[in-house]
């Protein structure tokens, strides 16, 4: 085969290669994606549907129970009706009341449970390393 | 002070716009304007130093005039951590990120004052102008100067977090800086080098130790934080696909690409417009990576800074990748190579899979770290992606890489015959199939298939890399003479940057080792036990032996011990949870403890071949309760109201005396403040009466060690690959472009040589190598 020819094939090759790799990328990342609702939003949403929540924990809130804790969150801008959340395990360290968090999770009886080993405390505002992974 | 400094910052505005002025006013062979350029920049240099050092003296001296101070640190702040709490500002960032380019951009200048006459003063106009940006973000941005002041000044700060109070905290931040800067150097000279149409590899040369560099900080920086993480954070994981930590990831992969495709190009002249849209690439990514914690366009346990300089940046991105866009495109005519890839079987060929692999792995990570946005534009709702998402594409990823580790080592440059790429893929290949044959006979690796092949594939990469070393010491031995382990050290110190690379290839595949081992086969369990009750988690008994106290003025912290059996033999771990008051208060009533930070103070026993982890949730809600009643008791006695318990009569009486006699009020005040005290001391111990349930958080994590290991590992081969050449070639002169050029060529000759006797090459392979070196490099000679 003449060097060209070759080339082009290869050439062709990968590009397919490359192409049904992002296919495959867009699909499932669409479909394995979870929706971000703030605590209003889901005050409404359907019940057994996963979504990630974003919210601030109310001050004051955070209650024992069980193995686990109950806590209410509001949106970030801390305006709207709160939101019931359960959540079992142990949580973060910077969890506390008027933190931000995400969590991952359903609602279920009009509480919000969550997911095992989703919750995200942000740190503080005072906390502006630029990077602290 | 802070006038001092602000007049020093903006002498240094003016000073980075006067070097990128006079660079680009002397571009036509005007020596002295370069000359002067060149030292305006190191004045650049000096006056940031002196900016800094105002900073850092003001936090020494708890100046808290300055409001970076008052607001990031307090007269208990310890020392140690007061020096590196300007980092922790969003306006001390800023001025590390341009102090830190100002260093690098002088080291620049400086090793390259006699070469690259017409590259040189773009690259400074391009360096001063990133530096001008920053500096101008401080002086022109609200709320970021360093020298904003406070009037009246407060009696103290508020101090720095506690969960910030680490050491390899301290030293995370500068390092990724540092890295993300030190990109610039490189991207620099690629611009310098698409203006004037130099596209030859004098500019890789001159900038290849910066990349590398800024390589090993940002690789640094990563493994700090993922040791923060894991140590410091009662969360147990070193790696969260948070979108900071992919933001910081990003580069460093763009780097690496980068680190080996220069290699082709500075050997063979291939890839240039890969290679320059490359730096580009990272030095974007790194300018993304200082955007995302600084906007808040994205959810991420980072918390982010005021929104104030976050658009600026983007601006910049924006500059950057359009004006570079263009400039490669309108040079693509002098980017195009006049060679091509001999064979698929070639180093050269290995580095270019590899690069793909990199940049569709940073793809694949860029795509999920912007999918929330990318998901509004399209469905117009935010959308997420969670780890499984990242992990499903950079497992099998990473694993082919680990594999491509092994097989660049093994190959030599240009071509290598089936004959020669037997002799040594044998013992690798043979050494793989026994792992993988013990593996499924005595391991329960199998289970997880990706970590099967990955243990198979680093078992292929590290005899690789193993069998380099011996033969390369083997060949030097039949030179020289000697003995075994000294001909290795010669061998290696002859030869940095290629066995350098090596080890760092052996720390990535150590690395690799610990994340598949302890992501694949971790036990990760919550326990709900009360003292003296024990569970059984993956063949241990785990015994909460009894609960633990301590108090301290600043926090108090409820503990454990808990001793862990297995197969006879017991660990004692000790783990806690401290709750502090919030930063910069002192006394106050006894809730205030539960007020600020609570910190989880892990357990962990660390082995070479597991990690035995614990950190506890512990209920403390009883001791919460009698707090309360005896923070109203204090309440009621300093009230003075009628029906106060007998106990506080004389508390009753010290408060009416002072409000007689004010003078009498601070020592009233002290004596509260001491029973207080007494109180908190006396209900914290109550806790270990209680006997409360705790809930532990319990991970077994197999080699977890050996990514620290590995991360060392590959930072010493950096180093090694660093170190600057000593020995013969020292004296040799490398003024100009074309002694550079033969002294790379000779480099190869010699490269080919050891490659021979290594017995990489057949003798049929090295005499065709040999000869066309020689050829191109008498065709250099006839140039000089």
């Amino acid at each position: 085969m003449d060097p060209q020819r070759k080339r082009k094939i290869r050439l062709v090759v990968a590009l397919s290669v490359a192409v049904l790799l992002s296919v495959a990328l867009i699909y499932t990342s669409f479909s394995a994606s979870t929706e971000a609702k703030e605590p209003s939003q889901l005050l409404s949403a359907a019940p057994g549907t996963s979504y990630e929540m974003t919210g601030k924990v109310v001050k004051g809130s955070i209650h024992q129970r069980g193995a686990g804790i109950a806590f209410r969150v509001v949106d970030r801008d801390g305006r709207g009706e709160s939101l019931p959340v359960t959540y079992t395990g142990t949580v973060p360290d910077p969890f506390r009341g008027g933190r931000e968090i995400v969590l991952t999770g359903a609602l279920r009886g009009g509480t919000f449970v969550g997911e095992p080993e989703t919750l995200i405390t942000k740190c503080p505002s005072k906390f502006t390393t630029k990077s602290d992974a | 002070m802070p006038s001092l400094g602000s007049a020093l910052l903006a002498l240094a505005f003016l000073a980075a716009l006067a070097a990128a002025a006079l660079a680009l006013t002397g571009r036509h062979g005007d020596r002295r304007r370069i000359d002067l350029s060149r030292r305006t920049v190191y004045a650049f240099c000096g006056l940031l130093t002196a900016c800094v050092a105002i900073v850092e003296i003001a936090f020494a001296g708890d100046d808290f005039s300055f409001n970076i101070v008052a607001q990031h640190s307090s007269i208990e702040t310890p020392e140690f951590y007061k020096l590196a709490a300007m980092w922790s500002s969003q306006e001390g960032s800023l001025l590390l990120w341009a102090w830190v380019l100002s260093i690098a951009s002088s080291a620049a200048l400086y090793a390259t004052r006699n070469k690259l006459r017409e590259l040189v003063p773009w690259a400074t106009a391009v360096m001063t102008g990133v530096a001008a940006f920053f500096v101008g973000l401080m002086l022109f941005a609200p709320d970021v100067n360093p020298f904003q002041t406070l009037s009246p000044a407060p009696a103290d700060g508020i101090g720095l977090n506690p969960l910030l109070q680490h050491p390899s905290m301290m030293i995370h931040p500068p390092m990724l800086y540092s890295g993300y800067v030190a990109f610039t150097i490189p991207f620099a000279f690629a611009i310098g080098a698409l203006l004037t149409r130099r596209l030859d590899a004098e500019w890789i040369r001159a900038t290849r130790r910066f990349a590398l560099i800024a390589w090993a900080f940002l690789g640094f920086g990563l493994l700090l934080g993922a040791r923060w993480s894991y140590t410091e954070l009662g969360w147990g994981g070193y790696w969260a696909w948070d979108p900071v930590e992919n933001a910081a990831l990003m580069p460093w992969l763009l780097g690496t690409a980068f680190l080996h495709s220069i290699m082709v190009q500075e050997k063979r002249g291939m890839l240039k417009v890969w290679n320059a849209a490359l730096i580009v690439g990272t030095f974007s990514m790194a300018l993304l990576g200082t955007f995302l914690v600084r906007s808040g366009v994205l959810q991420s346990i980072h918390a982010f800074g005021d929104n104030t300089v976050g658009p600026y940046i983007l601006g910049l991105i924006a500059v950057v990748l359009i004006g570079s866009t263009a400039l490669i495109v309108s040079r693509l005519d002098d980017l195009r190579s006049q060679k091509r890839i001999d064979s698929l079987v070639s180093r050269e060929a290995v580095f270019l899979v590899n690069n793909l692999l990199l940049v569709a792995l940073t793809a694949v990570i860029f795509w999920g770290t912007f999918f929330p946005l990318i998901s509004e534009l399209f469905t117009g709702t935010k959308a997420s992606l969670a780890a499984p998402w990242f992990d499903t594409y950079t497992t099998p990823l990473a694993i082919a890489l680990v594999l491509f580790t092994g097989i660049g080592p093994l190959l030599a440059w240009r071509r290598v015959s089936w004959a020669s790429a037997k002799r040594v893929f044998r013992v690798p290949l043979a050494v793989a199939a026994v792992t993988a044959v013990a593996l499924i006979l005595f391991g329960d690796a199998t289970e997880q298939l990706w970590a099967f092949v990955l243990f198979v594939f680093a078992a292929f990469a590290l005899t690789g890399l193993a069998q380099e070393f011996w033969r390369g010491a083997a060949a030097r031995r039949s030179l020289v003479g000697g003995s075994l382990p000294a001909a290795l050290v010669g061998v290696v110190s002859r030869n940095r940057r290629r066995y350098g690379g090596y080890v760092v290839h052996i720390g990535i595949a150590v690395l690799l080792i610990g994340i598949a081992a302890s992501s694949s086969f971790q036990t990760n369990r919550d326990l709900t036990l009360k003292p003296g009750e024990s569970a059984v988690v993956d063949g241990r008994k785990v015994t909460y032996v009894k609960p633990t106290v301590a108090v301290s003025d600043e926090y108090l912290q409820f503990g454990n011990v808990v001793r862990i059996e297995r197969d006879g033999k017991a660990t004692t771990l000790r783990s806690s949870r401290r709750y502090f008051r919030p930063t910069g208060q002192e006394g106050g009533t006894i809730g205030s403890f539960f007020e600020g930070e609570a910190t989880s103070e892990v357990g962990l026993k660390a082995g070479f071949l597991r990690d035995e982890w614990i950190a506890p949730q512990p209920d403390i809600s009883a001791v919460q309760r009698r707090v309360r009643a005896a923070d109203r008791g204090f309440r009621a006695c300093v009230g003075g109201a009628p029906g106060t318990p007998s106990q506080c009569k004389a508390v009753a009486a010290m408060m009416r005396a002072a409000a007689a006699n004010p003078s009498l009020r601070p020592v009233a005040l002290a004596q509260i403040s001491k029973l207080q005290s007494l109180a908190a001391n006396r209900i914290a111990e109550s806790y270990v009466r209680d006997g409360s349930a705790t809930i532990f958080k319990f991970i077994v994590n197999p080699l977890v060690t050996w990514m620290w290991i590995g991360g060392l590992i590959a930072l010493m081969g950096a180093l090694i690959a660093l170190w600057p050449a000593r020995g013969r070639r020292r004296g040799a002169l490398v003024r100009t472009e074309a002694d550079a050029l033969k002294e790379a060529k000779y480099r190869e000759i010699r490269d080919a040589e050891l490659d021979h006797a290594a017995g990489k090459l057949s003798d049929e392979d090295f005499a065709l190598l040999d000869a066309e070196l020689r050829k191109e490099a008498v065709q250099i000679l006839d140039k000089v």
